[in-house]
């Protein structure tokens, strides 16, 4: 099998356990504030996380190339509100013109 | 939108969540044409649009792939990622009728979008959060489809600059967290935890070491 199929395997059992663990296995129990306060914060942890490998990570190292000057001109997008397809078509574009004139 | 006199039905949601089509169009186009590009496949692609159904996962998967990741990474990010429905599930657990097979069943219609949706009267409403989610569900996976078709007409894609719009993209999800103290020190602390950890840390690790930084919710 190959690593995707292994990936949409995994992930898709875990989606689904994650999104029915209330509805199905914890009635109306609540979470301990502690725990809830660490999950809270695991989809920004993670989605920024995910923002700084795509924008500097090389081959084992930092790299600084025309993706952070795509990521710079998207931010400026989102921060005039843009939408987020907007925003990754920005990203896309000035990184690939960039590539093209290096 | 329902009013108070009557209950809610099915296609209330349907209607309640026309509005924001666009999104789940746009998001499973692109989802399907870059993982087409990328090499994820357009089959693999399909299949977790309609059993995963839920965006930001599917892409962090996708995009840990490509970056050169091991398969437990691409898992553990997507996994991580999607633990928030363990909470936003909670807040709906009693609004679900029926045994636990049917329970199981609805609530795969939660997704941020028609949790969100479903709870604008006040509160939460099972009809709006399944219709909703049927609804963007049957977009979400068709547009998937369609962009797997797309994607192969690009030929090399990170020369167009798709790892940037990976990145634009995880960035425009992450901005409406920000607003909270403490979501933005925990995400400075998982970028500083990430950037520290690249050089010396095979691809993905240092995004799934980036998780212990969610440690900061432990504080008062």
């Amino acid at each position: 099998m190959s690593e995707a199929w292994i990936v949409v395997l995994a992930v898709g059992a875990a989606t689904v356990a994650s999104k029915a663990a209330g509805p199905v296995l914890v009635g109306r129990r609540q979470l301990p504030p502690k725990l809830k306060s660490c999950i809270d914060l695991l989809a920004p942890v993670m989605l920024i996380a995910l923002v700084v490998t795509q924008t500097f990570g090389g081959d084992q190292e930092i790299e600084l190339d025309a993706r952070v000057v795509g990521v710079g001109a998207a931010l400026i997008a989102i921060a005039l509100r843009a939408p987020v397809i907007v925003a990754m078509a920005v990203a896309a574009l000035v990184t690939a013109l960039l590539r093209l004139a290096v | 939108m329902a009013s108070s006199a009557t209950a809610p039905r099915i296609r209330d949601g349907v209607r309640a969540a026309l509005p924001l089509a666009p999104s789940p169009i746009l998001f499973g186009l692109s989802f399907g044409v870059l993982s087409d590009a990328t090499g994820f496949g357009g089959a693999a692609a399909v299949v977790m649009s309609a059993t995963t159904f839920s965006g930001a996962a599917q892409f962090a998967s996708v995009s840990v792939l490509d970056a050169g990741g091991t398969v437990v990474a691409a898992i553990l990010a997507a996994v991580f990622l999607n633990a928030r429905y363990v909470a936003i599930s909670m807040t709906v657990s009693s609004i679900f009728p029926g045994g636990r097979l049917r329970r199981l069943v609805e609530s795969q219609a939660i997704v941020d979008e028609s949790w969100a949706i479903s709870g604008r009267s006040g509160r939460f409403e099972w009809p709006i959060l399944v219709g909703a989610g049927l609804f963007f569900y049957v977009l979400w996976v068709a547009s998937t489809a369609l962009g797997t078709v797309l994607g192969g007409v690009l030929e090399n894609p990170n020369e167009l600059g798709l790892d940037a719009a990976f990145a634009a993209l995880f960035l425009a999800l992450a901005v409406p967290y920000l607003h909270e103290r403490k979501a933005r020190q925990a995400a400075a602390l998982a970028a500083g935890i990430v950037l520290v950890l690249i050089p010396f840390a095979p691809a993905g690790v240092p995004i799934i070491a980036a998780a212990a930084a969610c440690l900061l919710g432990l504080r008062r």
